[in-house]
């Protein structure tokens, strides 16, 4: 029996853990090698080329599949979001009557405000940029996929270029900012989030008119600090943060002036800081974005 | 692996990958939510080996990668290797181990988000590393819950590999 060779039969066909060594080398090479060449493609022509439009049709394919997921999840985040509703309910509601109150006073000081506004600009025949909402148009959307990523900070929604979205378009939803439009296709766009760490926005505190930048904020992925306000302008607790909507000569903001962002929940300032530090809580909850209103401009009348 | 494995295999990671995109990666509790896909590319390649994997693992990037607008192959990249490393792992170290579906999840995920962390910021759209440390912990949770679930699922789902592999001849030397 020594040195001999005892063949055992073969049961089928040999899986794919018994694969050569090289083989299993030649297969992950490749795929490897495969997802690098899309990657570079993809990143260097990201709206253009033939892997963009490949992806664009593809995306489109999958749309159906993407919006019945969304559809199949819809309630049991409903549900979710309504026992979490009830666990606040009471301080809310007591919250809410307080603000309700408030708000009202204000808006029959607004309203004389605004007419008082009107007059003097027909007199001035002032020339204004675009304002939210007046001469934009939303287009509403459903969310219908985020990407994997505990930091990523984008939503796809479903509406592209057939519908008239395009690149930079701000979006919001019924609470505020939101996030403006990076990337477009003819059925779908993806929208990145204010509290991603490569958008920011110029804007205002309504009260005082102290201008800046408001970005993602340091302390959680869902707060948001109102940066570059000098030192001498004053930001109260409060106050409520808004778009800035800037022009000046052919440069001019992306996004139109007056959309609400969040109110400063915290101000602060040292010595040593060239800039106040200012601590907003946004108005939109980028956690749960369900749907969303992507602006349009309207054509302007002649 | 039998055509009819194969297809219920496939259909899996494509139902995975659409759920993924469109609901649980709306989910999110101390930063980070469950990642179903990566936990399920990581169960094929335990059950289905090292090739078989990287090939669903492709498959699912991609089909992330195009749902979500990103850019094209890098969620793949990131599931290729982290299918063909578990696959590895079931085939060698991990084999019948009973602990192999939750310490291949485990590493897993602290490759697939240093390294996504890693390819965004070569790509140009870095992110505070504080924000990828913060959400680790609350991610690796996720996933730890869901590893003996998706396995028991794959393994219901697609079968695991036949015995068959043994050494097919042996010399004996006495």
């Amino acid at each position: 029996m020594l040195g001999v060779n005892l063949r055992r039969p073969a049961t089928g066909k040999p899986p794919s853990r018994s694969t050569s060594a090289f083989r299993r080398r030649v297969v992950v090479g490749v795929l490897v090698l495969l997802a690098l060449v899309l990657i570079t493609v993809s990143f260097r022509k990201p709206d253009s080329g033939p892997v963009a439009s490949a992806q664009s049709s593809a995306a489109t394919v999958l749309r159906p599949f993407t919006i019945a997921g969304e559809r199949v999840a819809q309630p049991f985040r409903d549900v979710y979001a309504w026992a979490d509703s009830l666990l606040t309910a009471r301080s809310d509601a007591k919250k809410l009557r307080q603000e309700n109150a408030m708000l009202r006073q204000q808006a029959i000081q607004n309203q004389f405000a605004a007419n008082e506004n009107d007059k003097l600009k027909a007199l001035l025949a002032f020339r204004d940029g675009p304002r939210f909402p007046d001469d934009y148009k939303g287009l509403a959307a459903a969310v219908i996929a985020r990407p994997i990523g505990s930091y990523a900070q984008d939503v796809v929604v479903a509406v592209g270029s057939n519908d008239g979205v395009a690149l930079d378009a701000p979006v919001v939803t019924e609470d505020g900012f939101l996030g403006r439009v990076t990337r477009v296709y003819s059925h779908s766009a993806r929208v990145t989030l204010l509290t991603d760490e490569q958008l920011a926005v110029s804007a205002l505190d309504v009260k005082s008119g102290a201008s800046g930048i408001v970005k993602h904020g340091r302390a959680s992925a869902s707060t948001l600090i109102f940066d570059r306000v000098p030192k001498k302008l004053k930001v109260s607790v409060g106050d409520t943060i808004v778009t800035a909507g800037w022009r000046s000569s052919r440069l001019a903001s992306l996004y139109p002036r007056g959309i609400p962002i969040g109110r400063v929940t915290s101000v602060g300032q040292a010595d040593t800081d060239l800039w106040k530090q200012v601590q907003v809580q946004p108005f939109a909850d980028f956690d749960r974005v369900d749907a969303v209103l992507v602006l349009v401009r309207k054509s302007r009348q002649p | 692996m039998t055509v009819a494995q194969g297809a219920r295999i496939s259909l899996l990671v494509f139902v995975v990958a659409i759920m993924q995109v469109s609901a649980f990666s709306s989910i999110s509790i101390a930063g980070a939510g469950p990642d179903l896909l990566l936990v399920t590319v990581v169960a094929v390649a335990l059950l289905r080996g090292a090739v078989t994997g990287a090939v669903a693992g492709f498959a699912a990037g991609l089909i992330v990668d195009v749902t979500t607008l990103g850019t094209l192959g890098a969620t793949s990249l990131l599931l290729t290797l982290a299918g063909f490393w578990a696959g590895r792992y079931g085939e060698t170290t991990g084999r019948n181990r009973a602990h192999a579906p939750l310490v291949a999840t485990l590493a897993a995920t602290v490759f697939v988000e240093i390294g996504g962390y890693t390819l965004d910021a070569l790509l140009g759209s870095p992110v505070g590393a504080r924000s990828v440390m913060l959400a680790l912990p609350s991610a690796i949770v996720w996933n730890a819950l869901l590893a003996y679930p998706v396995f028991a699922l794959v393994r219901r789902v697609g079968g695991t590999t036949e015995r068959s592999d043994r050494a097919r001849e042996v010399e004996l030397l006495v």
